[in-house]
């Protein structure tokens, strides 16, 4: 059953991540956003069936709800006609898939090598928000910290962008 | 029963209303094509119905930037509430151990981006007239 639901939601998740960016039917940016949502939720049920709890109900929460938000913010900041009409030039499409094609390589070396996940057992059964936490907060609490200060760069950023014009 | 069983039990139901969500828009867009009657479409046919504007012009207008401002403060913010949920649940546990770590790492982060909520403020970040 589990093995059953992990081929489900992997091949949901390669499908939508191929629709996202090649969809033979429309070129719409709208439509890729969509995809790019289902591709969330599916990883977000990998996550489950990897008894990451916390992280899939993150996912959902962070990246399909509020990150999502903001790409259709910005693809609606965009002429969407022009980006429709552009054609893909037959040079740029060969250049792009070699290098897709060789990022693909690089990345598969690297995980083969690094025997990720191997006499990894899956996280202890009850309550892996609090191994999480525990981690987060007495190993990793530098890290933690510095992620404020990404954050805190992010939100400067983006104000200093976009009140630029005034004052 | 395996505890990580039960555990992963308990996300069956979700996984049942995403099954019924999926079958219950399929079948009913499945249900109107097969027992809709084709219209005949015409340009007359096609406008608006007895109300309402008719549409001229692009479907999608542009935003303003200040969408965009809103939607990425309430990531940052939303990114910041996330690691509250794991703080909040260690917090009864490690209060007696380590309260300095545990009461001192969330106080520096939230300082930090208590820096950032004070400089969106005062940039009027949060003022939609502006």
């Amino acid at each position: 059953m589990q093995a059953c639901l992990f081929y489900l939601f992997a091949a949901l998740t390669l499908l939508c991540g191929v629709l996202v960016i090649a969809n033979p039917f429309t070129r719409n940016p709208v439509t890729s956003a969509m995809f790019l949502v289902l591709t969330i939720v599916s990883l977000a049920g990998l996550f489950v069936l990897l008894h990451a709890f916390f992280l899939a109900a993150v996912q959902i929460l962070v990246y399909a709800g509020a990150v999502m938000v903001l790409f259709l913010f910005v693809i609606m900041l965009l002429d969407l006609k022009e980006e429709e009409r552009r054609k893909i030039k037959a040079g740029a499409g060969v250049l792009g898939l070699a290098a897709a094609g060789g990022i693909a390589l690089l990345m598969i070396a690297v995980i083969r090598q690094s025997n990720a996940g191997v006499g990894l057992k899956p996280a202890s059964a009850e309550g892996s928000t609090l191994d999480l936490g525990k981690r987060l907060f007495t190993d990793y609490a530098l890290p933690f910290e510095l992620i404020s200060l990404v954050l805190l760069v992010a939100m400067i950023g983006t104000v200093l962008l976009s009140k630029k014009d005034l004052k | 029963m395996d505890p990580s069983k039960s555990q992963l039990m308990q996300y069956v139901p979700v996984l049942m209303l995403a099954v019924v969500a999926v079958l219950f828009s399929a079948g009913t867009l499945a249900a109107s094509s097969l027992l809709g009657k084709r219209a005949r479409r015409s340009a007359v046919k096609d406008t608006a119905y007895e109300c309402g504007m008719l549409p001229v012009g692009e479907g999608n207008t542009r935003l303003s930037i200040k969408f965009y401002l809103v939607a990425m403060l309430f990531i940052l913010f939303d990114i910041e509430v996330v690691f509250l949920y794991p703080w909040a649940v260690n917090f009864k546990g490690m209060i007696r151990e380590q309260p300095g770590l545990i009461f001192g790492s969330m106080a520096g982060f939230m300082v930090v981006l208590f820096i950032g909520y004070i400089y969106a403020l005062k940039k009027g970040a949060f003022d939609w007239k502006q």
